[in-house]
């Protein structure tokens, strides 16, 4: 339980001190700091629960259970290795005049209290601190967004408020449902909607109010998933932020919003007995899926490329949980590590890549790989992994989910195909020419931080690999977990 | 007695639905804000009811901070805004004021239906306030999408979290009391920070026309 | 049909031919008043009508019989719609004649009377007025109509005594959608009646009028009878708002004191009604012509919201 607590005050400790000191020089260190005391926290959270099972703290509010932790442990991962990344890459924006010291404290603390927030949204048991975290989280970041104050980026930051506003206000809507069918069984009591009560009575859960919540609550979690057709924000947002802070959206948010949805579809499921909710979860999968890779074959800026192909990729996720079943929600939890992973390498080697180049327009890069090999190839590995080549693990996650597609939904397994076939070629063909050729960029002024681009890559391609028995057990506890 | 609480609770929520139609169809930025602080005392007034009704004592503390929430702090923030920023225009929406209301009239007929399964459903004491929630969210919805400028835009999001805490307190006897100092938060966070936001969008642009920031669109 | 019948239905009718033009006095007073005016006096109306009575009545040369006979159709309407609402008792024997929905058609018709006759003689401002009339009522009638329907579908029944026995004599329930349909019927008045934020009655400009270019070519007994007939439409009006939305003192059958006292109750509700009229009308200012559809389709969308509110409360 110690360990539970500390994994989310050392952020919120981190949010507080870094308000006062973030434009310190030492500033960027105190922030890496930080985020491995979180990790350091996270992980000792998780030898605990590989020896006692699942644990509660504060009065039930907070659990943690097979589901759960793995995405509390990458989190901190992933948030540790942003915050490195970020040290040399906010030297550089510093440098450009982007920063000023306030804007600096803004960041560091901001960045502190996302973590915070999607720490509390993953580990709390009731659905609706979940919503409040989820709130939060947009709130944290839509200042980070706007925070270099140029019309796109203000433009940017107002789309995302409002839509995701809007869209987390309908989950809101949902969660009012959720509590109006569990008032009806459990009772009018502070518990009624602790996600762990909630389980134990989801067969009588009414499922008139049921079916009606869930469309609701994947509205409004499928807005911050970045589902087709609520998407529009997610490509401004990640374009027009600084890129720790796309990393993190990607990397992370996105996961957070889904793990919201997959709670709220292991309770419908149980109250509907039927498959509505894993058919509406597929339909908008697949719809982003085919959309995101049209729209990403269009793209110009380099940001937006990628965060298309995050709304792919979460399609995809989406996917496989709405097909439900132990083969496709393994691949499902599986494809949100290994995405996560790649997908903040790729967006630190273009942090850098866009550094070097001044601009994020594609067209402009070139060369990469001669001016800083390592950044060419991170770029070029990173594109190849989350293009799922073998023998990283996005190809192992992605191959389950279409032979399991191709078993369970023979006809959506074309879409499928012709959606990773269209942004094979996007991504490939112009990444390849950002990579090579004839280039007139100079190198940068500080060091880029490329140790977690490679160390992500390489968890990836290990997982691809070889899956350590641990994290198998975890992946089939987790699995098992959200049923389907 | 309870009986005619309960008429009353109805009659609320006639009145919310009524003001979400007038705030649709305002064209002045400053009556919308009066508007908008009627509908929070209505909520807050058929909050009390639902609380006197059921005898949730929680609900009475929901009541006084949507109180000083909606009614005073919010207005206040809002007002001082647009003094601020000097903008008393009339808002031009995108679509005509008939063709609105009309469209209006559909959604509430829609959320009515959504709401009718439940409403049989359901025990509470004013069971048929939720389709009226969902009404007034959707046309606190449509006003957002009608309008293009930044300040009704954000009265719209408050209006629909309006509706929502009616939803919650009529449908559902209130959220847990965590829950609601959660959302109360969050909802005055917003507020602030889209306060800000204003600020930075008149810096760079001379104005809070939201059609100015339509640059960022697919090719 | 009884004595006690026939005795209410006499004095409803003789009180709504007598107190009409009063009524109209009241409001004008009030409005002079609240315009710091001395104002008229209350029995005005009843000398403009007597003048208009002994005055001669100039026809224009090109009048057809139906220019003559508008004048008393339109009268006649609006008596009869007089009668059969319940104004001091529901114990009408003329309210079998006709229901919510007729009485609807009673006012259209003598609309659609004022507005060929204003045609009739083919100048320029009674052929605008006759647009701008029909103009408003094809608006205000849907919103009526879901008005009155709001108030049956409560008592399950169009007639309106039926409707008002059910209101004032039930145990005291709170209707939501009555709220609605009381602003969606007090925006339609304003409308139908020619009041201020439509129309304004006082006018000659010619630019803005609406109902006043209808009768410009009307003078002696066809004026007054025309200005009568407004009069009593102003009053069936008041009346159908008070019945609908505070219906108490109304009698009910066979309860003679409850007739009397029926008569100051009515006396007092239409005092403060006109007075409302009347600060309303000075507060309001008159809004443009094209704005009228967009106030009278709020008007018709209140109603239908009353609708929808009763079949969702369900109260």
């Amino acid at each position: 339980m110690d360990a539970l607590l500390l994994v989310f005050l050392t952020p919120l400790a981190g949010a507080l001190v870094l308000a006062l000191i973030g434009h310190r020089a030492y500033a960027r260190d105190l922030n890496v700091v930080f985020s491995l005391g979180t990790f350091l926290a996270a992980a000792a959270l998780t030898v605990r629960i590989i020896s006692d099972g699942p644990l509660f703290a504060l009065d039930k509010q907070f659990f943690i259970d097979p589901l759960n932790v793995f995405l509390v442990t990458l989190t901190a991962f992933v948030g540790l290795s942003t915050s490195i990344f970020s040290r040399p890459y906010m030297r550089v924006e510093q440098d450009h005049g982007k920063m000023t010291p306030l804007r600096m404290r803004l960041y560091f603390s901001m960045y502190q209290l996302f973590s915070f927030t999607m720490l509390v949204a993953l580990m709390t048991n009731n659905m609706g601190i979940l919503w409040v975290a989820m709130e939060a989280a947009t709130l944290t970041t839509v200042l980070l967004v706007s925070i270099y104050r140029t019309p796109a980026s203000l433009e940017a930051a107002w789309k995302y408020f409002i839509l995701c506003g809007v869209g987390i206000a309908q989950a809101l809507f949902g969660t009012i449902l959720l509590y109006m069918a569990a008032d009806r069984v459990i009772g009018d009591s502070a518990d009624a909607l602790l996600w762990t009560n909630l389980e134990v009575v989801k067969m009588q859960l009414d499922p008139t109010i049921m079916s009606l919540a869930f469309i609701f609550l994947l509205l409004g979690y499928g807005t911050k998933v970045g589902l087709v057709p609520v998407h529009n924000w997610l490509p401004d947002a990640h374009a027009e932020g600084p890129t720790p802070i796309s990393a993190v959206l990607s990397g992370l948010l996105l996961n957070v919003a889904l793990y919201a949805v997959i709670r709220c579809k292991v309770l419908t499921d149980g109250a509907l007995h039927s498959p509505f909710a894993g058919n509406l979860m597929i339909g908008f999968g697949l719809l982003s899926v085919v959309a995101a890779a049209f729209f990403l074959s269009r793209q110009k800026d380099v940001k937006r490329m990628f965060a298309y192909s995050s709304i792919e990729h979460m399609g995809l996720m989406t996917f496989a949980f709405g097909m439900g079943g132990p083969i496709a929600n393994f691949a499902g939890l599986l494809h949100m590590t290994v995405h996560s992973l790649v997908k903040s390498a790729i967006f630190f080697a273009v942090g850098h890549a866009a550094q070097q180049a001044g601009t994020q327009i594609m067209e402009d890069i070139k060369g990469l790989i001669k001016v800083t090999p390592s950044v060419g190839w991170g770029l070029m590995l990173g594109s190849l992994a989350i293009l799922g080549m073998p023998p990283f693990g996005v190809f192992a996650s992605e191959f389950l989910i279409l032979t399991t597609a191709m078993r369970e939904l023979p006809w959506a397994t074309p879409f499928l195909l012709l959606a990773l076939g269209v942004a094979f070629a996007a991504i490939f063909s112009r990444v390849q020419e950002m990579v090579f050729g004839q280039t007139a960029l100079k190198p940068l002024a500080h060091p880029p931080a490329l140790l977690p681009v490679f160390v992500h890559l390489g968890l990836a391609l290990m997982l691809g690999l070889y899956i350590p028995p641990y994290l198998d057990v975890w992946y089939r506890q987790a699995a098992r977990l959200i049923g389907g | 007695m309870d009986n005619l609480i309960t008429q009353l609770i109805n009659l609320f929520a006639a009145v919310i639905l009524m003001l979400a139609f007038a705030m649709l169809s305002q064209r002045r930025i400053l009556t919308l804000i009066h508007l908008f602080t009627l509908q929070g005392l209505t909520v807050v007034a058929s909050t009390v009811a639902v609380a006197y009704v059921t005898h949730q004592h929680h609900l009475y503390y929901s009541a006084a901070l949507t109180l000083a929430l909606k009614c005073f702090l919010i207005p206040y923030l809002l007002h001082r805004l647009i003094n601020r920023l000097n903008v008393r225009w009339d808002i031009e929406t995108l679509i005509n004021i008939p063709t609105i209301m009309l469209i209006g009239i559909v959604l509430v007929v829609f959320s009515f239906n959504l709401a009718l399964p439940i409403a049989k459903l359901s025990a509470s004491i004013a069971r048929g306030t939720l389709g009226i929630a969902i009404a007034c969210f959707l046309l606190s919805f449509m006003m957002m999408i009608t309008r293009a400028k930044a300040v009704p835009q954000v009265i719209g999001f408050l209006s629909m979290e309006n509706a929502l805490f009616f939803a919650a307190t009529s449908a559902t006897y209130g959220m847990p009391m965590v829950v609601e100092l959660g959302i109360a938060l969050d909802v005055l966070v917003g507020v602030l920070i889209l306060g800000v936001f204003m600020f930075q969008i008149r810096e760079q642009f001379d104005s809070l026309d939201i059609s100015h920031l339509e640059k960022l669109k697919e090719d | 049909m009884n004595l006690s019948g026939l005795l209410s239905q006499f004095l409803a009718i003789m009180a709504a031919l007598l107190l009409a033009p009063l009524l109209t006095g009241w409001v004008n007073q009030w409005r002079a008043w609240l315009q710091n005016r001395s104002g008229p006096g209350l029995l005005q109306p009843y000398r403009m009508l007597r003048k208009l009575f002994i005055k001669e009545s100039v026809v224009a040369e090109s009048a057809s019989p139906l220019f003559r006979m508008a004048p008393y159709v339109a009268f006649g309407c609006m008596l009869l719609s007089c009668a059969i609402i319940p104004t001091l008792s529901t114990d009408l024997p003329l309210s079998p004649a006709a229901d919510a929905i007729a009485l609807v058609g009673l006012f259209a018709m003598a609309r659609v009377f004022m507005a060929l006759a204003a045609m009739d003689i083919g100048t320029a401002f009674g052929s605008l007025g006759a647009r701008r009339e029909m103009l408003i009522g094809f608006l205000a009638e849907p919103a009526l109509l879901s008005v009155l329907f709001t108030a049956s579908l409560i008592s399950q029944s169009t007639a309106l005594t039926e409707i008002v026995e059910n209101l004032a004599h039930r145990d005291f329930v709170l209707y939501p959608s009555l709220a609605f349909a009381g602003i969606a019927f007090c925006l339609v008045s304003f409308a139908e009646n020619a009041r201020v934020p439509v129309d304004n009655p006082t006018t000659h400009l010619e630019l803005t009028m609406i109902h006043e270019a209808l009768i410009l070519e009307y003078s002696g007994r066809h004026l007054a009878l025309i200005e009568w007939a407004i009069s009593l439409k102003l009053f069936a009006y008041s009346c159908i708002g008070l019945a609908l939305f505070f219906p108490w003192g109304i009698a009910e059958a066979q309860a003679p004191v409850a007739l009397i006292l029926a008569i100051p109750a009515m006396l007092f509700k239409l005092a403060i009604g006109g007075f409302l009229l009347a600060l309303i009308e000075t507060l309001c200012a008159k809004m443009r012509i094209f704005r009228v559809p967009e106030f009278l389709a709020t008007a018709f969308l209140m109603a239908v919201i009353g609708m929808l509110t009763h079949f969702l409360l369900g109260s």
